[in-house]
Order: structure tokens, then C-alpha cells, then sequence
């Protein structure tokens, strides 16, 4: 379970996960019903509560939460840009239980990092951030999200990430939903960027093995088959947002004709089992040609629905990430245009 | 002994136990909950082995073995810490 906690956020990252349209602070669920939430989700067997947002350091009840998720048994996550991240919040949150902290970083220094960010000092902050994560004793994960403006950071990233002190970084070539998708022009890596991330991260997983552990996510513009997106529609991920609609992916609202039921309205586990936004792409059943009858069909899941509709206008098509779909020569195109055309200023998150 | 940021515990919904990592969830086979049952931060991979071969009457090589290399895997995974 992913708790979109609230939308507000102190930086502005152009290639954020949240949708276009951001809750306002007035909108968000307070605590007892973040509290109710997370024990109807503990009940249906959730085992893992990721506190994300928006940056989720902005409420005040992140520490009551993360205590409440412990209490309940699932493995507590907090996904932060850690720029708030002070001492005697650091105490409270591992008093409360709280497992493993994920920073995201920006860039490898300030110089590159922080109009990525588009706020100033953000980088200081997130690794002095990063040091009070490791002396309260937790895991810290480095959350490097690359791209055209980054890469040539990778290797100062990663070790960024083995001086932190961190056991695991996560670098994740950006995924084009929401704001990322607006801002694709500008984040695009070329081919040959991507080749050398790729054997920069292979080579480091050699080099750190027993030290780091590198996950790496590809984009899959250039790739030939597609991402099993979130590991098939509503089979083992789900997003409440601050607002308290509960979504299979966190860009689901792009989809059109689904409506999506709010935790205020029926409980986690009711959602979960049959509302209509969650069986439409759930299994196999939905898909059509070339995904129905793909020996690959239970593997990768069609791929993404967002992604298939934000580039062939159909959220049912298969995933043009796939060399098997009619669109896969269009989506390749786009990716060599957009990636070696100059790049584009970006376009900051911010409510509008 | 597990890593401070994993979680070893039975999961009553899957009735089975369940390994809690960063953006991961092993299911370990009845063998492996075994040996992660005696990874008590004290005992070696000796002694667990030695345990288990009395426990289970199975031949003391083989279960060093497969002690070794659940572990040694879990480690590369930054999953147990020496």
C-alpha cells in the first residue's frame, strides 16, 4: 500500500509521480481515518505501508501513523525528499517503529540538484538528512530518479549513495506519467545515455556487491518488452490518495470512464475485492490481440494501461512498450526525436 | 543475523511466513524458515547446522550446504548482517 499522505510538497520536481491535478491541503484524510485505513489494509493482508505523498513530512501525524502501521504488522516505508528531515523528527519516527527511509536525490551536488529540484539547498539539506537516518540506527535507501540533465552524474550518484551509508539505491530512469510525461522533451535520455547507464550500473553492482544493492529501472521507451506495471493491475499494489480515493497505480486518474472509490465511502478490503476500477484490468480477460494468448500474457500483464492510453488513445491496447504492439515503431520514434532534439525548459510541479 | 531494516514474521492472511525488505517480499520454503527461525544474531552457521541435522536426523554436510547458501544469497541481497 501506497499512502499518498498529501500533495504538498517544498520542492517542485518536474517528472513527479503525482497527477497534474494535486489535492488541496483542505481535501486530505485526517488521522483517524489514515488510522482506520491502515488497519482494514493490515486485515486483507497487506504487508508492506509505503508513507509517501507530496513530501509526507509536512503533517505532523506522519510519526502516529508510522506507530499505528507498525502496530498492525506492516513493514513501514517512508518515501522522502527529507528536506524537512530535523533531529527530533528523526527520534520520533524510529520510536515509532518506522523500518527503512527512502532520500530521493537529485543530482550527485548542489550545482546540478537543486534546480532539478527547484529549490535552493535542498541538496545540503537531504544529505545531512541522509546522516541522521544512519545514526537512529535505520536502513536508508537513495532514491536517484535519472535522466537527460543527470546522467552524466550516475557514477558520483551512486557513490553519493555508498558514502551516505545507504544499503540499497534505487536508480530509476524516469517513468513518463503526470508530470513527467508534460515534461518528456526535457528528460528524455538518448540511446547511447541509456547504453552507458546501463554499464555503469552493471559494472557498480560488481564493483559493490555485499555493499549495495542497486535496483534499476530502464524506461521503457527503448525497451522491447514491457514492465509487468505494478506487477499486474490490482494484483498486489494499490494507492490511497490524500484525498482518500483508492487507485491499482498512482496514475490511474489519467484513465478515463473509471471512478474510483474513496476510503470514506466503503472500507480498503471492499475496494479492493470487486469495485469496477479494479476488476476492469484485473487477470487476463480484458486483454485483446497480440496479449490474449501470449504465453507472456501472465508475466508482464499487458504492461501499463496509462501508458497505452497516453500513447495510443486506448487504455485497453497493448502496452506499446511491447515489440509485438502495432504502436511500438511510434513509440521508439518518439523517443530518438524527443531525445536528440534540444532540450526543452521544464514545466515545475505546482498547484494550480 | 537479519539486517535492521528486515522483518521476519508469519503473515496470517497468506498463512505462510513472510521476509520484509525495501520494495520486497520473500516467501521462504519451509527449509529456510527453519534456518532464518535459528538466525538469532548468536548462534553460527555451525551450530544452526549442527541443530538442524539432530532436529530433522538429516546428514550434517548437506544441511551445512544449504544453510550456506541461503545465507550467502541473502547477503548478497543485504539481507543478513554478519
Amino acid at each position: 500500500m501506497l499512502m499518498e499522505l498529501t500533495h504538498r510538497c517544498p520542492l517542485k520536481c518536474p517528472y513527479c509521480s503525482n497527477p497534474l491535478a494535486l489535492d488541496r491541503a483542505r481535501d486530505e484524510l485526517d488521522t483517524a481515518t489514515w488510522k482506520r485505513v491502515i488497519s482494514e489494509a493490515a486485515a486483507i493482508g497487506t504487508l508492506q505501508g509505503h508513507f509517501s505523498g507530496g513530501e509526507p513530512m509536512v503533517r505532523d501525524d506522519l510519526a502516529e501513523l508510522v506507530g499505528h502501521a507498525r502496530a498492525e504488522g506492516l513493514y513501514t516505508n517512508l518515501i522522502t525528499s527529507a528536506v524537512l528531515l530535523t533531529a527530533s523528527r528523526m527520534t520520533e519516527l524510529a520510536q515509532a517503529g518506522l523500518d527503512h527511509v527512502q532520500i530521493s536525490f537529485q543530482g550527485a551536488d548542489a550545482e546540478v540538484a537543486d534546480p532539478i529540484a527547484g529549490l535552493r539547498n535542498a541538496h545540503a539539506k537531504k544529505i545531512a538528512a541522509a546522516k541522521l537516518v544512519r545514526e537512529a540506527g535505520l536502513a536508508l535507501t537513495v532514491n536517484a530518479v535519472v535522466h537527460r540533465r543527470n546522467l552524466h552524474q550516475l557514477p558520483a550518484m551512486i557513490e553519493l549513495a555508498v558514502e551516505a551509508g545507504a544499503q540499497r539505491i534505487e536508480v530509476a530512469h524516469v517513468q513518463y506519467y503526470g508530470w513527467a510525461l508534460k515534461n518528456r522533451a526535457a528528460l528524455i535520455p538518448t540511446r547511447a545515455q541509456l547504453d552507458e547507464a546501463t554499464i555503469i550500473v552493471e559494472a557498480a553492482r560488481t564493483r559493490l556487491n555485499g555493499i549495495l544493492t542497486i535496483d534499476y529501472v530502464v524506461p521503457d521507451y527503448y525497451a522491447s518488452r514491457p514492465k509487468a506495471c505494478m506487477g499486474g493491475w490490482a494484483r498486489r499494489f494499490f494507492n490511497i490518495t490524500p484525498s482518500g480515493k483508492m487507485l491499482p497505480c498512482h496514475a490511474a486518474e489519467t484513465l478515463p470512464g473509471l471512478r474510483f472509490e474513496r476510503v470514506t465511502d466503503r472500507s480498503v478490503g471492499e475496494i479492493w475485492a470487486d469495485s469496477p476500477a479494479f476488476e476492469v484490468y484485473r487477470g487476463t480477460a480484458w486483454m485483446a490481440p497480440p496479449c490474449q494468448g501470449c504465453p507472456r500474457a501472465e508475466i508482464d500483464w499487458g504492461g501499463c494501461r496509462c501508458q497505452a492510453l497516453a500513447l495510443t488513445g486506448d487504455a485497453a491496447a497493448t502496452d506499446p512498450a511491447c515489440g509485438l504492439s502495432p504502436n511500438h515503431a511510434l513509440m521508439a520514434a518518439l523517443a530518438v526525436a524527443e531525445s536528440t532534439a534540444a532540450i526543452d525548459d521544464f514545466a515545475y510541479r505546482m498547484i494550480s | 543475523m537479519l539486517s535492521r531494516h528486515v522483518r521476519f514474521r508469519f503473515d496470517e492472511a497468506r498463512d505462510c511466513h513472510v521476509l520484509l525488505a525495501p520494495e520486497r517480499v520473500i516467501m521462504p520454503d519451509p527449509i529456510a524458515v527453519a534456518i532464518l527461525e535459528r538466525c538469532d544474531g548468536v548462534a553460527s552457521v555451525g551450530s544452526i547446522a549442527d541443530d538442524l541435522a539432530a532436529h530433522y536426523a538429516a546428514p550434517r554436510a548437506a544441511v551445512l550446504a544449504d544453510c550456506l547458501e541461503m545465507l550467502n544469497d541473502l547477503a548478497a541481497k543485504g539481507m543478513i548482517a554478519s
